[in-house]
């Protein structure tokens, strides 16, 4: 039986009605063409589908759309304010850390997240923090020190 | 004819001979190379394509390469395809540098169909020594007819011209004309067309003002803010989405099925042509319910498959005979050697696992099938659809949107045939976005490997004979760099049990794996260093370099005589593909919890001149930490035909935690062209870490995985 579950995207307020076992993931991307969230494992094991879910890190992948009812979201294109890029957008892009860029989404919203929880992380906190996050790519290094770099961005 | 693609960037503003908008759909094929290379309009009727000429070769005109924009930017056009590995920055800095203009001025049109050349499959790191040329190439002939026209125009010497800026400037007599202005020539439009100028000379490395720079790739912004469309995001007005039943194991043929419970379902459409059975549905749940109501009526036929855990005496068994390339005569050596050593490494199965898994939007207008997907070869998946759809390839357009990695593994378009035939059968687009188990199970594997090697050395303990056998997995970098004057080098085939294919550098990192082991039990047995031991025998003036390299920042001396039962180094190098490696790695040994861990790896790495220093790092960098995992941890385990890791929480890839201290020095050698850097870099990384597990504990571990005796699969 559908359900209607109302939600507030990326600043929008959406109503959607439909199976309550969807996943938040297929709802972002095939109800409301948010396809910055990606699917990459469909168990909550990379981190590809990151979301912002009231200011916490979800795995979209594994979250029923039921579970979203009333809350906040904000996927990786709503990050950016006005147009101008969050400070770990800024510093994945000054460090060019992305190689095919299909993690770089959930990686920045699990980095946005961990530089909430903990803004000054030592590089332990940081390997600790973003070991959710796979990188086929490999490219931890670059994209450790993106983090790293909008640490010391915000810490000015 | 339907209707026309325009580039976002391109004009649409014509000049002569197309002046109506209603003459582009009945464009003849060179009608429309004209237009083209009138540098004013990429409009393409559908069903005229470049790529049936194959390969960058075909190229034999500046129309079919590149085309000046009247806004001064210009529209390159490649085969090659976009998948992380830094093509897009690379390719526009080489077209960049040879047309005298910043890369903000190149919009580069990658892999497809409808607009690009046949550049080949991007693969065997081919981009570099291949189409990199053919662009330069294209590039620099541009030039030269833009400025052969300037000075035919001025009355001028054309090398007494200036191009700078995309600007062409005769000083002495201070006239200066735009690329853009020159274009609105018909001659120009002419030239283009004609076949090349022969033999443009390319800008050497010692005047490179744009290759050699650390170019960003183009579109990363739209990567940091989600608004890049990877081909599991194409979405199409109408579409629905598309899954497709497999069978339980390997080998399994459907005997009988139920369709009716999915029939049921109002909103689904359900296909069936022989052992095809799909679905597609709004939304991909509905889709995924529709598969498991009709899976659970499914009878298969199956039939014995081979498992993991017989997977070497299967190979061995089923080993062909072949045709070894031979030096010297082998065995007498060996029977005159001071000391003989035998050896047999193994090398597990793999998967590349790239983050986004196979997908394919496919549509269908009038006869004509355009699909977006996630493949390495866009002109033989068009090919390849267009067979199996029966429709003429020339009524077929694929697309590849840059994808979610690669490694090798999307040399085929299984996710855009299935989405074709769905999309058909529906009348609506549809789009197929294979699972993680399906990329586990159904997409093909790195071959595992049998390699039996037979090696001797004199009284002095320099190597004598070298025998060496790879069996299944292949003949990428088989010989040997060592002096020897005996050899035997056999790549032989066998029965794999699973579907196998590329992977980044192919067997190459088995090969290395072997060799670069059994030169450390030799280097052992002639009671010798390993690094002195491989210089004893290394002619090579590359390998040499990247090896002395390593050692010297890794302070390989100093840190062989800090090593205890508890911490390893080890050292390994090789060459593949025109580039050389070499890796000093630290390892740690966790006895009690039976762990290997990488502390430190120290890569050198050369590959000719560099041509885009921060992308070569991320590449180093990759190749350094995506080897850890076969070298570690990964390895398919499969019985009766079925995997039984498929899936990221049992089959263990690199990440954060296990990222070493990574030290990467490129070496630039400006003085060879440049090749390929995205896969070379990885063979180094297993043999060396195998050589440090032996340094701290004196067990020579033979198989990839590295594991301790007595440990499980993690």
């Amino acid at each position: 039986m559908d359900v209607t579950v109302k939600l507030t995207v990326n600043g929008q307020q959406k109503a959607i009605t439909t199976d309550p076992r969807r996943s938040l993931l297929d709802v972002l991307r095939e109800d409301l063409g948010l396809t910055g969230p990606k699917y990459a494992c469909g168990e909550g094991r990379c981190g590809a589908c990151s979301v912002l879910m009231d200011g916490k890190r979800v795995l979209s992948c594994v979250t029923p759309v039921s579970k979203a009812d009333n809350t906040t979201i904000v996927t990786i294109e709503g990050l950016a304010k006005d147009g101008s890029l969050h400070p770990v957008q800024e510093a994945f892009l000054e460090e060019g850390a992305a190689q095919c860029g299909y993690c770089t989404g959930g990686m920045i919203l699990t980095a946005v997240a961990l530089l909430q929880e903990n803004p000054h992380p030592t590089d332990r906190d940081i390997a600790e923090g973003m070991n959710g996050n796979i990188c086929r790519c490999n490219g931890y290094p670059k994209i450790h020190g993106a983090i790293r770099r909008a640490a010391e961005k915000t810490k000015r | 004819m339907t209707g026309e693609v325009v580039t976002k960037t391109s004009e649409t503003k014509r000049s002569s001979p197309s002046e109506d908008s209603p003459c582009e759909v009945q464009l003849s094929r060179r009608a429309f190379v004209q237009v083209v290379g009138a540098g004013l309009l990429i409009t393409v009727t559908e069903g005229i394509s470049f790529g049936q000429r194959r390969g960058s070769r075909g190229v034999r005109n500046v129309a079919a390469r590149l085309h000046v924009n009247q806004d001064g930017t210009i529209t390159v056009m490649t085969g090659k395809v976009e998948e992380g590995q830094g093509s897009r920055a690379q390719l526009t800095q080489a077209a960049a540098e040879e047309l005298r203009v910043g890369v903000a001025k190149i919009n580069l049109v990658m892999a497809d169909t409808a607009l690009v050349p046949d550049d080949g499959m991007t693969a065997g790191s081919r981009t570099t020594p291949s189409t990199v040329p053919a662009v330069r190439q294209g590039a620099a002939a541009a030039r030269e007819l833009l400025t052969r026209l300037a000075a035919q125009q001025w009355s001028v010497d054309p090398g007494a011209l200036e191009v700078r800026d995309g600007t062409i400037t005769h000083k002495a007599s201070g006239k200066i004309v735009r690329y853009a202005q020159l274009v609105q020539s018909p001659e120009i439009v002419e030239a283009f067309q004609r076949s090349s100028p022969a033999e443009i000379p390319l800008t050497p490395a010692s005047e490179w003002g744009v290759m050699g720079t650390s170019v960003p790739r183009p579109n990363l912004r739209d990567l940091v803010t989600g608004a890049h469309r990877y081909p599991s995001d194409i979405a199409r007005p109408g579409m629905l989405y598309g899954k497709v039943l497999r069978p339980p194991a390997y080998g399994a043929r459907l005997e009988s099925i139920d369709l009716s419970p999915a029939e049921a379902m109002e909103d689904v459409v359900v296909v069936r042509e022989g052992e095809f059975v799909g679905f597609a549905a709004p939304t991909t749940f509905r889709a995924d319910e529709a598969l498991r109501a009709v899976s659970e009526t499914a009878t298969w036929s199956t039939v014995s498959q081979p498992s993991s855990d017989e997977l070497f005496s299967h190979l061995k068994q089923h080993a062909r005979s072949g045709r070894p390339s031979t030096r010297g005569s082998l065995e007498r050596a060996l029977a005159d050697a001071d000391k003989v050593l035998g050896a047999t490494y193994e090398v597990a199965y793999v998967q590349h696992a790239p983050m986004e898994p196979r997908a394919a939007t496919a549509e269908w207008k009038d006869g004509r099938l355009t699909v977006w997907a996630g493949i390495d070869y866009p002109q033989r998946i068009q090919g390849d659809l267009a067979r199996a759809l029966g429709v003429p390839a020339e009524q077929v357009r694929v697309i590849v949107p840059d994808m979610g990695g690669g490694f090798g593994g999307k040399h085929t378009g299984e996710a855009a045939e299935e989405a074709a035939r769905l999309a058909k059968a529906a009348g609506r687009p549809v789009a197929v976005h294979w699972t993680r188990a399906e990329e586990f199970t159904w997409a093909y594997f790195r071959p595992a490997a049998l390699i039996e090697c037979r090696g001797a050395l004199d009284r002095e303990g320099s190597l004598v004979a070298w025998d060496f056998t790879n069996i299944n997995a292949g003949g990428a970098a088989i010989d040997t760099p060592y002096n020897t004057a005996n050899t035997r080098i056999l790549s032989a085939g066998s029965d794999s049990p699973l579907r196998q294919g590329a992977y980044r550098c192919l067997a190459a990192t088995a090969n290395n794996f072997a060799r670069e082991s059994f030169m450390d039990e030799l280097a052992a047995a002639a009671q010798s260093d390993p690094l002195a031991f491989r210089l004893a025998h290394l002619e090579n003036p590359r390998i040499r370099t990247v090896l002395e390299v390593a050692a010297r920042h890794f302070d390989w001396p100093a840190r062989q005589k800090k090593v205890t039962p508890e911490l390893g180094v080890g050292l390994a190098c090789g060459t593949e593909k025109n580039s050389v490696v070499a890796a000093c790695v630290e390892v740690g040994i966790d006895r009690a919890r039976g762990e290997i861990r990488v502390c430190e790896v120290c890569e050198a790495f050369e590959c000719g001149p560099i041509q885009n220093p921060a992308n070569l790092v991320s590449q180093v960098q990759g190749c350094i930490i995506m080897g850890m995992g076969p070298a570690l941890r990964e390895a398919m385990q499969f019985r009766d035909g079925r995997i039984r890791n498929a899936s990221f929480a049992t089959y263990r890839v690199p990440r954060f935690e296990d990222v070493p201290k990574i030290d990467v020095h490129l070496v630039d050698n400006p003085d060879i062209p440049s090749a390929g850097a995205g896969e070379t870099p990885i063979i180094a990384i297993a043999p060396a870490i195998a050589n440090a597990v032996f340094a701290a504990t004196g067990l020579r571990i033979r198989s990839m995985p590295i594991r301790l005796p007595g440990t499980n699969p993690a």
